[in-house]
Formats: structure tokens, sequence, C-alpha cells
């Protein structure tokens, strides 16, 4: 037809794709042994700035030919006089912008430019930050840009509230936006320092409240955007606790010194991490786990000379001082005390309240509050949930916790995907709420019977605990942890589903231990019982390894100081 | 001139609206030989956008058209043979009617609030003879005889070249000082019953550094700097127009700013509507509740289809009816039925209200933040860059070219010829013709439509804001029921339609009585004359009226071919502006007459990329043309928006 363009067919277009593109691979790859070459004869100029540049121009992720282009500046930062290396320098700041915008996501390109800056004499680094700015624009989420902006903003010293509007002005355009939270959650405790007694990386409560304000909006906006959800956990979140000894007990019988620690540590046989003093004078010991096992743990234990435990004195003194956490504690054994304890009351510390501060009720109060709003609007949404579980546990873990347990039932439905997650953290709660009862009523034996519990936690609070019942539940294991129970007498662990004992070791006191209807296959997995001293009682009924031929006379040689076996 | 044109085309195509233009390009695209022509002396027929002078010689060639007169039949009738006849056309264009105009900016320095206070009363300063019996009631004859000599301007201008509309602008700046002596005269007339002591200029000055106060002079001066629309209208971002301009890589042609606010007219204020996520994040009007049942109302609304039972049972009421009983607070329902929806109170059902909602939805966030796009420097760039696309291909355009006739075969019934005013001959496969070419005899039997239109120029926005850079689109929602609700479009400076520190508004709906019947209602809720007392708390100040225009315009759309008399069936009716919002309209119009006449031919393929065009060096043929043209696009940067004077223009001289 006339008046009509001929154009190739899309065999000829593709034919003529294909050939440019072999041509392109061709000059790629001499390009790349050329620089390899030089690189490897050691010839670092300026024609290797050229090849690479080449190279880095189409694909910026080629992280050696970076390296490349270090080594051969940093060859001729020695060479040139300073006009020319800032030429130079103005020349690969160029560079690196193009590279950038083939990929405004490449760590090298980036990294470079770090780098690079960081060896100037005069960096100008508001340029930098309009750089930050303009890829933003392109793309707010891009996290290699954030990242770099912290680096200018610092070394730039940009005050924090600039850089805090600046995240504003990014929110406001997309809530949906980790970095931008992110950098906030850095800024906020700058520009609002909380004086020295204050916990370290709070805000104040007028700040606060207008943060929690903002996230607000943006989870009632969107819920099911993660971002804010974790930017409001880490609003309500707790500063990390002070280092401290929580517990300190001293027994005649085992001559036996075992302290707790708010976190695990790390204690060296001969190191000063961990000072003794007895009765006001230093005591050189061996510090050990109740495992054996030399790792941080939460317990560390020492054995004492008789000597001490044995004269006529009216009372010991022992303190134990935590070097590095700079924390300490002291307990007295009277004479004709058997043991002597001190320590620090959960129900105190509010050791429990979960992830959640200890800010004013009312800030918690009001935020349950539209939390509850928010999941009458939308009863599925799962952060809504969680976040409602959480406040209820930093308000007041006793009193809400029936209502607690039916958010987690709603919660487990609507997320079947963690439920194994959410039911180890209703468990870890129930026990919290246990040991809160036991400690309100000043006893010590735990009761945990019936409480659905997954998994076992906090047990190195539970030092003192002399009685621990944990039958029907859904414990797969008694974890390494136990052995922290060093006054533990009477374990009832019926009715679950036990595989492994590993933590029923070096138990001092433990003497009756019941393991009925559980699902321990073979008479090894007992081993551990074996370095129980004082154990006597055991009952095995209902477990598949009581159907093995012989299973008395193996037991009685594996456990030879237990009397009474029940199989 | 008549000489050089040919005389053998494969389509020719009349009148240079939207739909026609993008016919033109689809045909010229698909290597028909094209000619398009447009008896007016611009581009876009109701389509187009005039400067601030333009726009007054259009109102003035509709105030004159009755005037042609009909030169003689016989010089055409000779060309017809004896195994043929005739169809007419339209002799003058009668699409705009009731066109009045009311100047409310001061004109010189003795103005003072009340006299034109007082002018508020008969505020026309210019109208059009269709309004002469209004004027005869409400002005003495001095009056009027002075509206109409003032603007009288001389013969000669009629036609306008870049050239003759620089002198006009001098004439008008004359017709001003008479104005001025003109404006006093009037006052001390009208003002005769008020206190005429207030009236000194020493006032005036003081008031006036206040705020820079745009005179009409000034308005005139600058006038260049307008590009008035005669339909409002946007793009959708996902609409049919977008995708035609990305497919057929037209866009280049065209700049586009992204609508910036959705505004709506609740209990006599003037708000904006939270329509995007980081709207309803950022809104500090909503309480928590609000925010979070509007987003689920919406995201609902997106893909409504997959939960029927949400509205099956609500399926025959009205969507006012079914929003009720979507727990949305009153303010929410109206922002969703009047601003994102769009649709009027009674006459919406629930899945039309539904659709309409999840369209404006998808068209979100394309381009930005609200759904719509407004083409830089006026619509009317639209369909220039349409046929700026055939020209590319080797269309050929004439302007100011009119047409006598269409000759159709007696014995075939088809279409042969079009005779124009030259009295020359120029045969074609096929017409296409836009309606209001068409005679009165041919069209007895329509029924048309009307669209009120008013054009407003105001001093500042409906809604400030930090920014005075916004476009705004705002549904002011019936009075009463049964009128119709109407859509006023605010554009700013930014979108080179109006002079810095103005805003061009534009308001639509369609007609049930005049155009100033059915809109000054809606003026009045949301702008204030622009000499009305002081309001002295700036904040509560309602935008002034500087100037205003109203018209009713023809609405052609929707009419079946089948109304047309006698029309051959190689002619073709494209219809002018309809009254909604987007373009979707004329697109799906022209794409439909496309695929009728060429039903084996893509509409708007992709033009081919020039390195894959291949180039016949002995063969000289229309083909080389064609590349040519297309590299020199090419040449061309896209951010040249106003490059399209005039595609053809070395066959009109």
């Amino acid at each position: 037809m006339h008046g009509r363009l001929k154009v190739k067919t899309s065999e000829e277009q593709a034919e003529a794709k294909r050939l440019e593109r072999e041509q392109k691979l061709k000059l790629y790859q001499s390009a790349t042994r050329a620089v390899f070459q030089k690189r490897q004869a050691g010839e670092l100029d300026e024609s290797v700035l050229e090849l690479t540049s080449q190279i880095l121009g189409a694909n910026p992720d080629f992280a050696t030919l970076w390296n490349c282009r270090r080594e051969v500046l940093q060859q001729l930062e020695a060479q040139k006089s300073p006009e020319e290396l800032a030429t130079l320098v103005k020349a690969e700041l160029g560079f690196l912008e193009s590279c950038l915008r083939v990929n405004p996501k490449s760590y090298g390109t980036w990294h470079h430019r770090c780098w690079l800056l960081g060896r100037l004499p005069e960096p100008n680094w508001a340029r930098e930050l309009e750089l930050c700015a303009r890829f933003l624009e392109v793309d707010e989420r891009n996290f290699h840009c954030w990242d770099y902006r912290r680096f200018v903003a610092a070394q730039a010293a940009v005050p924090p509230a600039e850089e805090l509007a600046f995240t504003d002005s990014l929110i406001t355009r997309n809530f949906s936006n980790y970095s931008s939270w992110h950098y906030r959650s850095c800024l906020l405790p700058q520009l609002h320092p909380q004086p020295d007694s204050g916990p370290r990386g709070r805000l104040p409560e007028d700040v606060l409240l207008k943060e929690l304000e903002l996230v607000q909006n943006a989870f009632f906006t969107d819920p099911n955007d993660q971002s804010a959800w974790f930017y409001h956990r880490w609003l309500l979140g707790r500063a990390d606790p002070q280092d401290a000894l929580h517990c300190l007990h001293v027994s005649r019988d085992e001559a036996c010194l075992t302290v707790s620690f708010s976190r695990p540590l790390l204690v060296g046989s001969r190191t000063e991490t961990l000072l003794l003093m007895v009765d006001e004078s230093p005591l050189i010991v061996e510090w050990r786990t109740p495992d054996g096992r030399h790792q941080p743990s939460h317990i560390w234990l020492c054995d004492l000379p008789t000597s001490f435990l044995n004269d006529q004195l009216p009372q010991h003194t022992f303190r134990v001082i935590w070097t590095a956490g700079n924390a300490q504690k002291e307990c007295v054994i009277f004479k004709d005390c058997q043991e002597g304890w001190c320590r620090d009351s959960a129900t105190d510390e509010q050791l429990f309240r979960c992830e959640l501060s200890l800010e004013k009720s009312t800030v918690l109060q009001s935020e349950l509050k539209s939390c509850k709003e928010l999941q009458e609007l939308e009863p599925e949404n799962k952060w809504c949930l969680l976040t409602i579980i959480l406040l209820m546990r930093a308000l007041d873990p006793l009193l809400y916790e029936k209502e607690t347990l039916q958010y987690f039932e709603t919660l487990k439905a609507v997320d079947p995907m963690r439920a194994a997650y959410l039911d180890d953290l209703r468990s870890k709660f129930l026990l919290e709420n246990s040991v809160l009862r036991m400690e309100y009523a000043e006893v010590r034996v735990l009761h945990l019977a019936h409480k659905d519990l997954t998994v076992l936690c906090h047990l190195e609070q539970l030092l003192l605990v002399t009685h621990l019942d944990l039958s029907h539940n859904h414990l797969r294991a008694l974890p390494p942890a136990l052995a922290a129970l060093r006054c533990l007498e009477v374990l009832q662990a019926s009715d679950n589903v036990i595989e492994s004992l590993d933590g029923v070791t070096n138990l001092p006191r433990l003497q009756e231990l019941s393991l009925s209807n559980n699902c321990l296959q073979q008479p090894a997995a007992l081993q551990p019982l074996a370095s129980c001293p004082r154990l006597l009682h055991l009952n095995l009924q209902g477990n598949p390894l009581c159907q093995a031929v012989g299973i008395l006379e193996h037991l009685a040689q594996l456990l030879p100081s237990v009397s009474s076996i029940l199989t | 001139m008549a000489d050089s044109l040919p005389t053998e085309f494969d389509v020719v195509i009349i009148g240079t609206g939207l739909p026609e233009s993008i016919l033109a390009a689809a045909c010229s695209r698909s290597g028909q030989r094209v000619l398009h022509i447009d008896s007016r002396s611009y581009y876009g027929g109701n389509w187009a956008s005039f400067s601030f002078s333009g726009l007054l010689s259009w109102l003035k060639e509709y105030q004159q058209n009755s005037d042609i007169g009909e030169e003689s039949n016989a010089a055409w009738r000779d060309l017809i043979l004896e195994t043929e006849e005739a169809i007419t056309f339209c002799k003058k264009d009668k699409t705009i009617q009731h066109t009045e105009v009311f100047c409310y900016a001061g004109q010189n320095v003795e103005d003072s609030v009340e006299e034109l206070g007082a002018l508020q009363k008969n505020p026309s300063s210019m109208t059009s003879s269709t309004l002469t019996e209004l004027l005869d009631s409400s002005c003495s004859h001095e009056e009027k005889h002075k509206y109409f000599t003032s603007y009288e301007m001389p013969a000669k201008h009629t036609e306008n070249s870049d050239r003759e509309i620089s002198i006009e602008v001098t004439d008008i700046e004359e017709s001003l000082e008479k104005e001025k002596y003109r404006g006093d005269k009037t006052c001390t007339c009208t003002i005769s019953d008020g206190d005429k002591g207030e009236n000194k200029p020493a006032e005036d000055n003081t008031v006036q550094p206040k705020r820079n106060r745009i005179t009409y002079s000034q308005i005139v001066k600058e006038g260049r700097r307008f590009n008035i629309d005669l339909v409002s209208k946007l793009l959708y971002s996902q609409g049919l127009l977008i995708d035609l301009l990305i497919k057929s890589n037209v866009s280049r042609y065209a700049e586009f700013e992204n609508v910036t606010r959705i505004l709506a007219f609740r209990e006599g204020k003037v708000e904006q509507v939270p329509c995007s996520r980081a709207d309803v994040f950022n809104s500090k009007e909503l309480t928590m509740v609000e925010k979070r049942m509007l987003m689920k109302f919406l995201a609902f609304c997106l893909d409504y289809e997959q939960h029927p039972d949400e509205y099956q049972t609500l399926k025959q009421c009205s969507f006012s009816e079914y929003l009720k009983t979507k727990n949305l607070t009153p303010n929410l329902q109206h922002f969703v039925l009047h601003s994102i929806a769009m649709t009027s109170e009674s006459s919406c059902t629930t899945i039309e209200g539904l659709k309409a909602t999840r369209n404006f939805l998808q068209c979100l966030g394309r381009f930005g933040n609200t759904p719509f796009l407004f083409p830089l420097y006026g619509q009317g760039e639209i369909p220039q860059c349409f046929c700026r696309m055939c020209a590319v291909f080797g269309g050929i355009y004439c302007l100011r070219h009119k047409v006598q006739c269409l000759v159709v075969d007696k014995e075939s019934g088809r279409c042969k010829a079009i005779i124009d005013h030259f009295g020359q001959r120029i045969n074609a496969k096929y017409f296409i013709v836009e309606d209001s070419y068409l005679s009165e005899e041919t069209c007895s039997n329509v029924q048309y439509k009307q669209i009120s239109r008013a054009v407003l120029i105001t001093d500042q926005s409906m809604l400030k804001t930090d920014s005075d850079q916004q476009i705004s689109i705002l549904i002011v929602p019936p009075a009463e029921p049964g009128t119709c609700a109407v859509r006023v479009t605010e554009l700013c400076s930014s979108t080179m339609t109006c002079m810095k520190d103005t805003y061009l508004v534009h308001l639509t709906c369609s007609s049930s009585k005049t155009a100033r019947e059915d809109l000054e209602s809606v003026v009045k809720k949301l702008f204030t004359p622009y000499a009305e007392i002081e309001i002295e708390r700036e904040e509560l100040r309602k935008p002034r009226l500087l100037w205003a225009l109203y018209f009713n315009m023809r609405d052609s759309s929707g009419i079946s071919r089948s109304l047309y008399n006698g029309l051959p069936s190689n002619v073709y009716v494209c219809s002018g502006p309809d009254c909604g919002l987007g373009n979707e309209h004329a697109v799906k119009q022209a794409e439909t007459l496309f695929q009728e006449i060429f039903p084996n031919e893509e509409f708007c393929p992709p033009p081919p990329n020039p390195e894959d065009i291949i180039f016949d060096g002995d063969d000289k043929q229309p083909q080389a043309h064609g590349t040519n043209d297309i590299t020199m696009a090419k040449v061309e940067s896209s951010e040249e928006s106003k490059n399209l004077e005039n595609p053809g223009e070395h066959l009109q001289n």
C-alpha cells in the first residue's frame, strides 16, 4: 500500500539486537582482561581508571573493579599535584553519579563514594546531602541511599532537627518506609537526651505522645503496614536493662555459691570479671556454669572452701562484685542455717513487663484504647492484636491475664503460620505470671500444671525454687537452662511430650522426678539424671522406653543411686 | 493556493476536534491519504483553548455569526453532475449560545469599592447579541449602546493570524480607554441612590497595598498567558486517552501536570478530600477511626466484585443509600459520593457508584497523588498533538477552509467528494464530519443536549494552602434534587493557562437552563465579585472574581447515526465535546469509527523506531516524506509543548 512505512520485521530486529549484544560482550570481556593484566603487572595509572569506568559505567556492581580504582586513586594521590588531584576527584564524583543513575542500589558505588568523600580534605557535604535528597525523591525507600545519608549527616554534623524534618517529609509522602522510621528512632534520642538518671534511649512524654499520634495515623490508615507497627513497638519499647546481679545464694551443704545475672555473661577462670569477697577479704575461686559448659550463662557458681562454712563464727558475709557491670550484691549466711540468699524480686523490678517500657500507664492506657478501637474495625489484624497483648502485659500482666489469653486464641486463628511462635510467647507470659504469683505468695513452690506450655523460659529466675510442677503441658524437653534450679527438690513433669532431659543435670538437691506419660524413647535419654546425686524416686510410667526388654536391669545399671524407679 | 491542494484523498476529515483529530492520526498512520480541514482559523473546534484576546475574538465571532450572508450558490452548484446530488453544510455555527461576559476587575484608579459594588447589579461589561432582550429589560438604552460599541472591532480582525492578534490587543486597550469613561458614567447613574460621598480615591489607595490587585488592563496586557479551554476536561491517569497517547507515542508532543487536590464543598466550606493513602495519613481533619473506615471502604471498592455479599442485597438502591449502610460518617459519605465517585445524589445505582469509585482509585498513584492529569497550555493541545501525528505521516491540513457540500452519487448512494469554498472538488473514499458542520436539514430529527459552562478569572484559590500552585477539582452537589452537580476545575498559573497571581476556574454542568442560570448560584457560593465590601478577616475571604464568562455549548454526544437524515454510508459523524470529565467518549468514538472504516487495520499503533525504517535509496515515494518527518519529530525535544502551531501551514498560503 502506498504511503506506508517499510519497517524491519521482528526477525531482522532480533538479529540486529543479537549482533549488537555480541559486540558488547566482546568489548566487555576484553576490557576486563586488560584491567586484570594491568593490575597484575602493577600498572596502576589513569588508563586503568579509563578502562574500569567503561565497564562500571555499564555494570556498577563489579566490586573488584571498584577495588582497582581505589588502588589507582591511592597511587595517584602520592604522584599528582593538588590541582590535578582536584580535577581527578571531581571527575570521580561525576562518574559515581552516573553509575548511581545506572543502578541506584549498587552497594559498590555507594561504598566507593563513602570512601572517596572520606579521603577528601574539604568535602562538599551540602552537595552530598542534596544528592541523597534527589535519589530519595526518585525512590524514598532506597536504603542504600539512606545509609549514605546517615554517613553524610554524621560527617557534616547536620543538626538532628533538620534530619528529622527530612524524615517527616518523606513519611508524609509514603509512610511505608522502614528507613525513615528507623532514622527517627536514631534522631529523637539525640534531640531529646534524657537526664543521666533516666533510662537511656527513652523519650520525654510530650515527644513520645506526638510520635505515637503520628504512627497511629499510619496504622489506622493501613494496619497491614509493618513499618509503622515496628516503630510503634520501638516507641513503647524498654531501654536496655541495667546490668545487675539478681540473686546470690550460698548453700552450706553443697559448699557452693550461686549468682544469677541480668544477662548471660562469660566469666573467665582467672579473670577479674567477678570478685568474691568473703567477710570483706577477697577469695580466689573457680567459677563455672551449672551445666559445666564454658559459655555465656545467666548463672555462675563456685565451690567454697568448707573451712569457711564449718567454723563457729555467728555469720559470714559474701559479696560478689561484677566489675564490668558495675554491680554487686551481698548475702549473709548465719550459723545453724543451711543456706542464705539475697535477691531482687520480680515483683519489685517488674522484670516481666514484656518488652514494653514503664512509661506512665496513662500513655499505655490510651494506646490500648485506640488499639482496641482499631481491633474492633479490623478484628483480624495480627499487628493490632499482638500490640494489644503487649500493652496489656505492660500495664498489668495479672489483671489482664484472662483477656490476654483470649487475644492469643484470636491471634493464632488469624495468623496460623506463626502459631508455634505465639504458643511460645504465650508460655512465656504464663510462666512470668506464675512466677509473679509465687513471689507475691513468698513461697518457693511453682505450679505450672495444665497451662499448655510449649516452652520453658526465665528459668534463671527460679534459682530458689524447691518444688516445680510442670505436668499436663506440651513440653518436648527439659532444657539445659533447667540446671539453674539449684534448690530444686521435687520436679513433676508427667503428661508432657518430653523426649530429652538435658536440663536435669547436676541438680544437687533433686530427690523426686516424675516423668510418667511422656515420650522418652531410649534409656540413654535418662543419662543426665545420673549427675543428680540425691535422686531417689523416678517415675517413668507410660513412656515408650518402658516397653523395652530388660529395662529395669538397664536402668539399675544406669542410675544405681535411684532407689525407686516406676515403669 | 487552491491549485496546490491535491484533489484525490482516501479520507477527508472535516473538523479538528478531538475525535476527528484522533481519527486523522489513526488514518494517516495506517497509510491513508488524509485531508483534514476546519472552517475555523484555529485547531480544535469546540475543543480549542484561547488566549484572552483570542477568546474575546471568539466571542465576537459568535456575535457576528448571524451576519454572515449567503454568497451565490451558483458557483459550486455548477460542479454537481446530473447523476449527483449535494448535501449542503451548515452556514453558521450554532453550537454556542447565551454567551454572557462580566468584568469585575478594576479598570482604573478611580474605580472604588462602592462603584464596583454597585456595578454588581448590572455587571455586564460586554455581552453577546443573544442577550439583547435581557439587557433591554435591565439597562438603559444608553448603556446598551455602549456595551456594543465598546467592543466593536474592525471587521478585518475576523481572521486572526498571530500578527493580527497583537494588533487586536492594542485595539482592546484603546477600547479600554473608552470603557474607563463609560465605567464612570455607569456609576453615576447606578449608584445615584447610594452614598456617593464614600467614593473617594484616597480610600482606595489605602486599601491597595494590602494585596496586589489585578486590573482588567493587566489581564488584557498579559492575555497571552491565558489558555482558556472551551471544554473543561481532565485526563484519567488510567483512562483511554492516556493509554492512546502512550501507545501511539503522541504523548511526546505534550506535557502534563498532575491535578494536586480533590476538593469537596460541604456545609458551605471548601475542604480537601483525602483520597490517596498519603492523603489519608496526613489528613488533620479525619479522626483515626474515620481514616480506617475510609481506607477500608476504598480498599473494598478496589475489588468490590470479589465481595458480592457486601452489596448484593443493596444493588437496587441508590449509591448514596448504599453508603449510609457502610458505617461511614456523613463527611466520608460526602467525599465518596461527590468527590471520588463523582456521582450525583439520586440517579446513580450502587453498582455504578462502586464502579466509578474503583475507576477513580485505579487511576490514583500512576502519576501522582490524584487520578487526574491536566495538559499544560490547556486541553486544546490534545487535538493538535494528534493532528501533528497525522501530519508527520503525511496528512494535509487546511484551516479556514469552508466546505460547501458533500457530493453524493445518486446511483450508489455513496459520497464521492466535497466541494470547498473555492469551488474545488476534492474526491475521497471516506468522509468524517463533525456534527456542527451538518445542516439543520440533516439534523432536523436530532435533539441536542446542552452543556452549561462558565469561565472565571479569580485572584486566589478556593482553598488556600502553603503552595499557591495548586490544580484542584471540586464537585458541588446539586442544591435541589433534579438539578445537576457542578464540576469546578481550578487551574493555577503553572499550568500555563493563566497569568501569575490569578486562577482560571472552569465550571461545567449539563444544562437545564442558560449557563448563567445554571451556574451563577454556585459561582456566588464560592466566589465574591471583585469589589464587594472588604471582609476584615483575610482567612474568611472568598476568592474574588475578576472576570467571568458564561456560555452554553451543544452536547452532540450519544446521538445515534440513524437520526441524521440522508447521510451516505461512507460519511461518518463525530460528535462535539460531551459533558463528562474524561475524554473517554471521544477516544471510544474515534476508535469505533476507525474500526468501522478500516476493520483490518490497527488503531494508532506505536510509530516504528527510526532505526527500523528501511530507506529505499532509489524510491522517492511518499515513504521518504514520512521518514523525514519522523526524524524531524524525533529531533525536537518533547519538552517543547507549544510546538504544534500549524502542522500543514505551508499549504494555506
